[in-house]
């Protein structure tokens, strides 16, 4: 799997100015995994981002918190373009992987997606063997010839997910008869399956119980060394346990955007304040 | 609890069973089980109007089930068929000897012919078949099971008797007047009719010995009784002798001439056992005493039995009922519906994708989208003009085979299957899509791996819902001609014309011979197997695609 990473070209550009002087820090620790400049969402006439702007650091996992409707998942979407797939939905400003615009027209959003993984609120595992459903990206990326290369993809994903263990005995019984904390597994599994660089999850434990939430939590905890993880979640207890870096967005507007431990303590903007001592959302 | 622990003060607690509460729960409950009852009603009516409908096609078409043949001995005479080339012989002449043999009574050309008539008029070509198949029976003597014609067929059946009433209603109605009125006497073991009769001087001559035609008077006084008949069928009711009987009385008296006498007039024979309190009987028309001894005799003698009718499923169709089948029916039906899924299957399927997941939306799609949910209520027979006009008259596709026939009935079944497909598309989670574009699907993947299988069990139900409507379909295929008769089976194909099971059912209820009737029925249970069939293979193919994913 690492022989994939090193096959594809990656163009090696400059990374932009960060947005505020204490993101400096970080990012002197972290790359820059992907950027955000002036991006405006509209659904039809409706607007639903405006001019967002955030850094997502490499090797860590960034929170995006605020209220239902907020725009968060909205901006998360904008991150692999599967915006694209809604009727009547526009976006402008820039969004750059590793400086490359993904918006760019050269760009195929689906090439794109096997750069940028995504884990969905309620666990969707294909009505397929465990073993098909981690080995069908691979497959059609191209990434496996043969059987015994399928196998190692899948065992190796499995693993990474936490679920090898658990399932290795029924490989090829149907992914939808896991219980939702193994499904979700399942799903992270698939994701990390095509080797992506970007992992997000929108609201990946909301449809499930405090177990199953800790071991996706702790899985969050293990992946974000190799990748970078954005996280859309309501728990701001999840924010502060598992993410390093946090954004906090409001009426479609980023707020604030910040280290963790800033935004929960020492909040700059006094809607992050109201909104993570619990006064409103 | 104690007064204290309450904040505010204390709502009066409601009787959980007062008695308008109860009245209000009873008439709820009332109100369900009368839900209840107005659905099982419905389900009940609906059950015994289908179950009145098999009843009476199995009541009516289990006959044509079995068929009723003869064991005939033949004589293969070297005579009449040549050895070298049998096909050739005068089988219509070796049958006949054959039949006729059993019959030494039988003498004239006439007796003969008529005996022929109880077997098949097919008979010859039966014989003809067997022995060109089995050429070396030339000289010997076989025993075949030849069918017998369509009237001892029903005879044999019992669904025509061998006797008939020999009185209408009607003729029954006018005696019970004259009863009534107390004209109907019974002297001396015989039954006349009392009548006042007046000698009309037109009529008679008063001789010595009178003239005349008695038998108008006869039938003028009995007209004079029921007055409001009009029909030369009352005369029945009197003897052939009946004139007879006035003139013996005028040649007693000449000078009644011009004056009312009452007359004891016989009447005929069928009334005698009438008045008598039977039910007068004639032998069926349909057939001669000869006929009916000989078939008797042949009964009697073990020949005549009714087997179970294979003809039905491996004949072709045939002028006469008890040779009529429907193999041609059935192969004709087979290679239309072949081409209608091979059409519409694949057609409805990519335009169901292209619309549901494609298409942009705009005025044009909901257009096309408007028009194809009106082709579904478009009546059948429209596209049987369109077949007649577009596909044989433009295009000069040939007539009456399964080819247009298919695409025609693919017009029919296109809407359909696609309204289906679209549904059972959407039918399909989002989710899904979203997990396969999430891991990199690009739209046709999304769609080949992942959707259309998911849908596919609802796209195989519409097909086959539209696929047993075109099974049914008859009226668009009267239009481009596929009515044809089809009297074997081994010219058929996709470009050769062809007849199907409902056309078949068509031209069928249109025959006037009774075998025609239970065949029909039979050929519509025919039908209703093949609906169930198909419908038991959806259900098999939905459940192994639903295993599968």
């Amino acid at each position: 799997m690492e022989t994939n990473v090193e096959a594809r070209p990656v163009i090696k550009v400059q990374a932009p100015a960060p947005v505020r002087d204490e993101m400096a820090q970080a990012a002197e620790q972290h790359e820059i995994k992907m950027t955000a400049r002036d991006v405006n969402v509209y659904y039809g006439d409706k607007q639903a981002l405006f001019d967002v702007s955030l850094d997502i650091l490499d090797r860590s996992v960034t929170a995006l918190i605020g209220p239902s409707g907020c725009g968060k998942s909205t901006f998360l979407r904008c991150l692999d373009r599967m915006n694209d797939v809604i009727e009547g939905c526009r976006v402008t400003g820039s969004i750059t992987l590793d400086g490359q615009d993904v918006y760019a027209p050269q760009v195929d959003p689906v090439q794109l997606r096997a750069r940028v993984g995504m884990v969905f609120q309620k666990p969707n595992p294909f009505p397929k063997s465990i073993f098909e459903n981690v080995a069908y990206g691979p497959r059609i990326h191209g990434l496996i010839k043969t059987k015994a290369d399928a196998e190692e993809v899948v065992v190796n994903s499995l693993t990474k997910a936490g679920l090898f263990e658990e399932v290795k005995d029924r490989l090829q019984e149907s992914g939808t008869g896991l219980s939702g904390g193994q499904q979700q597994r399942l799903c992270i599994a698939r994701a990390i399956s095509v080797n992506p660089e970007v992992i997000l999850m929108d609201e990946p434990c909301s449809a499930l119980d405090p177990i199953a939430t800790a071991r996706i939590e702790s899985l969050m905890d293990e992946l974000k060394e190799n990748y970078c993880i954005v996280i859309v979640t309501h728990s701001m207890q999840q924010a502060a346990r598992v993410s390093q870096r946090t954004a906090f967005f409001h009426l479609g507007k980023l707020v604030e955007g910040d280290e963790t431990a800033k935004i929960f303590t020492n909040p700059t903007d006094i809607r992050t304040q109201d909104y993570v001592t619990g006064r409103f959302g | 609890m104690s007064e204290a622990q309450t904040i505010g003060r204390r709502r009066p607690a409601r009787e959980l069973a007062s008695l308008e509460s109860n009245r209000r729960v009873r008439a709820r409950y009332a109100a369900d089980r009368r839900l209840q009852a107005y659905g099982i009603i419905a389900i009940g009516l609906a059950i015994g109007l289908l179950g009145i409908l098999l009843a009476s096609l199995i009541a009516t078409g289990y006959p044509a089930f079995t068929q009723t043949k003869v064991n005939l001995e033949i004589y293969v005479d070297p005579a009449k068929v040549d050895p070298k080339d049998p096909a050739q012989g005068n089988f219509r002449a070796i049958v006949r000897d054959a039949l006729v043999s059993n019959f030494p009574e039988a003498t004239t050309d006439k007796q003969k012919t008529d005996l022929t008539k109880i077997l098949t008029s097919d008979a010859s070509y039966i014989v003809r078949d067997y022995v060109v198949r089995h050429p070396e029976t030339v000289g010997q003597r076989v025993t075949l099971p030849i069918a017998v014609s369509d009237p001892f067929d029903q005879l044999y059946k019992g669904v025509i008797p061998k006797e008939v009433d020999a009185l209408s209603w009607s003729q029954v109605e006018w005696f019970e007047r004259l009863q009534n009125r107390g004209v109907v006497v019974a002297e001396g073991g015989r039954t006349n009719l009392k009548l006042d009769v007046y000698i009309d001087p037109a009529r008679i001559e008063s001789g010595p010995p009178p003239t005349g035609d008695f038998a108008a008077v006869a039938r003028d006084s009995l007209q004079a009784y029921l007055p409001d008949v009009h029909d030369t069928l009352l005369f029945t009711m009197l003897a052939d002798n009946a004139p007879d009987a006035i003139k013996q009385r005028l040649e007693a008296d000449p000078s009644l001439i011009g004056k009312t006498v009452s007359i004891a007039l016989p009447v005929s024979e069928p009334f005698e056992v009438l008045a008598k309190g039977g039910t007068p009987k004639v032998p069926n028309p349909r057939f001669t005493a000869a006929q009916i001894a000989a078939f008797d005799a042949l009964a009697a003698r073990g020949l005549v039995h009714a087997t179970f009718n294979w003809e039905l499923f491996f004949n072709a169709d045939s002028r006469f009922p008890e040779r009529a089948g429907l193999a041609g029916a059935i192969m004709g039906t087979f290679y239309m519906l072949i081409v209608c899924f091979a059409l519409s299957f694949p057609i409805g399927i990519a335009a169901a994708v292209y619309l549901e997941e494609f298409a942009p939306k705009n005025r044009l799609t909901d257009l096309i989208e408007v028009n194809i949910n009106n082709l579904a209520a478009v009546p059948s027979v429209v596209f049987g003009l369109l077949g007649l006009a577009v596909f044989l008259g433009f295009f000069g596709l040939p007539r009456s085979t399964p080819l247009v026939g298919g695409m025609v009935l693919s017009l029919v079944t296109l809407p359909t299957i696609i309204i289906a497909t679209r549904a059972a598309l959407k039918a399909v989670p989002p989710s899904i899509r979203e997990a396969a574009l999430g891991v990199g699907a690009s739209k046709h993947q999304v769609m080949l791996h992942h959707v259309l299988p998911l849908a596919m069990p609802g796209i195989l139900t519409g097909t086959i819902i539209g696929m047993a409507h075109a099974l049914g379909e008859t009226a668009p295929l009267l239009l481009i001609g596929m009515n044809a008769f089809i009297p074997s089976v081994e010219s058929m194909g996709v470009l050769e014309p062809a007849t199907t099971l409902p056309t078949q059912i068509f031209s069928w209820a249109d025959s006037p011979e009774r075998g025609f009737v239970s065949r029909t029925s039979a050929a519509i249970l025919v039908l209703l197997g093949f609906l169930v069939v198909m419908n038991m293979v959806a259900i098999v193919l939905r459940h192994r695609f639903e295993r599968k994913w």
